[in-house]
């Protein structure tokens, strides 16, 4: 036993050396090891699903890949998705240009950010679909709706998060553009708005999942064209297992946004510790 | 003088940091400022900046009263890696001050790869300060002060968190970029030895609320060395001076007990 320790230095060679193999294949389960998850969740659901123990209310998952496949290979599906796509990148734009800019201007004086306070504070706690009557009585129940009911859902994260970015921008920072004489435009150039990004990635971030939420959710309850309206529509013809590949559909868009997100934030953000760390420096 | 400081008094809401100050810095010269931590060594700095007010009194920067920033002046941080932009590189970085300037983008380039030359970093231009040593962080901030071309250039508590042999180094640097672009320099720190080593005169200030102390005049040698300077027996008389004068710093006030918080 007493050996064992004296025994080891002459193995440390190996050990040294033993890291980077071992660093490599951690790398690789990075990413083998979430896909590796999912598609033993989907045999374990389709050997559960084709037992027959949970009834037939649940199609396996092999019949919804292939409803998911005729779904796809029919025109109006693409209209639909480009309907869907369409209103909510139109009312999420909206959102940014306007939250973007008013978040900046109102967290630029403290005379504006408090007056603005309280009406916002009472807007914002708004669930959108609440509201859904009001902006159909307005606006009808067509894209033109969906897309402001989206554009107002979206921009409560974006402002949000804008105010907060700019108000926590170091002070430190600031004093030192300040004491170079750089004017308030340039100190919102140069040292705010790069400063606030991490916090409006977020907001970005948080808006676009939302903004698809209320796109379904509006085609879903109004009827406006979209795959929310299409999943309606298969659920009253009785067709479950269509229904299910058109959730499939409506997942992947929001994966995709928050990919969108994630690989923009990488990119902009590559100074930023929590990337810095991820990315292993620049 | 170059800068001088008039019954500079600063108070935070009713809390008054600096009682009463009056001093003058001459062209030229290299002053260093000690005083117990939280006696507002970091406000008076702010205040000779132009970033805060004075509550009463003046400071003159070469005959004009400050009342916002001045541009013949340049302040270094105490938390450079704060005061750096981890966003932009180390050149950017440099350029920042030289934007307000309206100088022509050559110039503003030129005189950029200067300083960061006199600094000792001519390599690490298109670095990011977060991949750089605090020693080289605090080179980029010094660098960027120079490039801003200031008379005055003022410093606050410029290498208290670096390892002994940087902060020898950092020294001796501002020491040969002094002589070489003739600014004078205020510098403030807790460091006794490290007061003496680089300044003509030290500024002793007291606890809160705070006054001028005393002011020594330190007639070593311009040329001055880590190691022959220190074991001076003058070195070690007047470190003994500036030391005897910060363990009996009294508060102006007697009914100021407490002593702040160090920054
Ligand atoms: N922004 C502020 N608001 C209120 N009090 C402050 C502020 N900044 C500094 N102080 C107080 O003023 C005193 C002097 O601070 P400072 O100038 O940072 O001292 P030093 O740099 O000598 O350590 C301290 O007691 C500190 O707590
Ligand atoms: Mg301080």
């Amino acid at each position: 036993m007493t050996a064992a320790p004296t025994v080891e230095p002459a193995g440390t060679p190996t050990a040294s050396t033993a890291p980077r193999p071992s660093v490599r294949r951690r790398r690789g389960g990075g990413r083998l090891l979430p896909l590796a998850t999912t598609v033993g969740i989907l045999v374990v659901a389709e050997l559960v699903l084709r037992s027959g123990v949970l009834g037939s209310e649940f199609p396996a998952v092999s019949s919804v890949v292939a409803a998911l496949i005729t779904e796809v290979s029919n025109a109006a599906f693409w209209d639909r998705l480009y309907q869907t796509v369409q209103s909510w990148l139109i009312g999420f734009s909206l959102a940014a240009i306007i939250a973007l800019p008013l978040g900046l201007l109102l967290a630029s004086t403290r005379f504006l950010f408090r007056s603005t306070r309280l009406i916002i504070d009472f807007l914002r706690p708004i669930p959108p679909l609440a509201i859904l009557p009001l902006a159909v009585l307005l606006l009808g129940s067509g894209t033109s709706m969906k897309v402001w009911l989206v554009a107002f859902s979206a921009v409560w994260p974006m402002l949000f998060q804008t105010i907060y970015g700019a108000h926590d921008v170091d002070g430190v920072a600031r004093d030192t553009a300040r004491s170079y004489g750089l004017g308030r435009a340039q100190i919102y150039r140069h040292v705010v708005i790069p400063g606030a990004l991490p916090y409006i990635a977020t907001g970005v971030r948080l808006a676009a999942t939302i903004a698809l939420v209320v796109t379904i959710a509006t085609e879903l309850i109004v009827g406006s064209a979209g795959l929310g309206y299409r999943i309606n529509q298969v659920r009253y013809g009785g067709d479950m297992t269509t229904m299910y590949a058109l959730i499939l559909v409506a997942g992947l868009l929001g994966w995709l946004s928050t990919a969108a997100s994630r690989a923009l934030e990488k990119r902009l953000l590559f100074w930023h510790p929590s990337q810095r760390q991820a990315g292993g420096g620049q | 003088m170059m800068l001088e400081v008039t019954n500079l008094a600063k108070s935070y809401g009713d809390v008054p940091a600096i009682a009463d100050l009056t001093f003058g810095v001459a062209a030229q010269e290299f002053v260093c400022i000690v005083g117990p931590s939280g006696c507002g060594k970091t406000t008076l700095l702010k205040c000779l900046s132009g970033l805060l007010e004075p509550s009463r009194g003046t400071a003159v920067l070469d005959g004009t009263t400050v009342d916002g920033p001045p541009e013949t002046l340049a302040l270094v941080f105490q938390e450079y890696s704060r005061s750096l932009l981890p966003w932009k590189t180390v050149l950017d970085n440099v350029l920042l001050p030289l934007r307000a300037k309206g100088l022509d983008k050559a110039e503003q380039r030129r005189l950029a790869m200067e300083s960061l030359a006199e600094v000792g970093l001519a390599d690490f231009t298109h670095a990011y300060p977060w991949q750089l040593s605090g020693g080289m962080q605090q080179r980029v901030a010094i660098a960027r002060a120079l490039a801003y071309q200031p008379k005055v250039l003022l410093m606050d508590e410029p290498f208290a968190s670096v390892d002994a042999q940087t902060r020898a180094e950092l020294e001796d640097l501002i020491l040969k970029v002094r002589r070489h672009f003739g600014i004078t320099v205020v510098l403030v720190t807790h460091d006794i030895d490290e007061a003496v080593y680089l300044a003509d005169r030290v500024v002793v200030l007291t606890k809160r609320p705070t006054k001028v102390a005393e002011v020594i005049d330190i007639d070593l040698p311009d040329d001055r060395d880590q190691v022959t300077t220190r074991e001076s027996p003058e070195f070690a008389h007047l470190r003994g001076q500036v030391a005897r004068l910060i363990v009996g710093a009294q508060p102006g006030d007697a009914d100021t007990t407490n002593v702040g918080v160090a920054s």
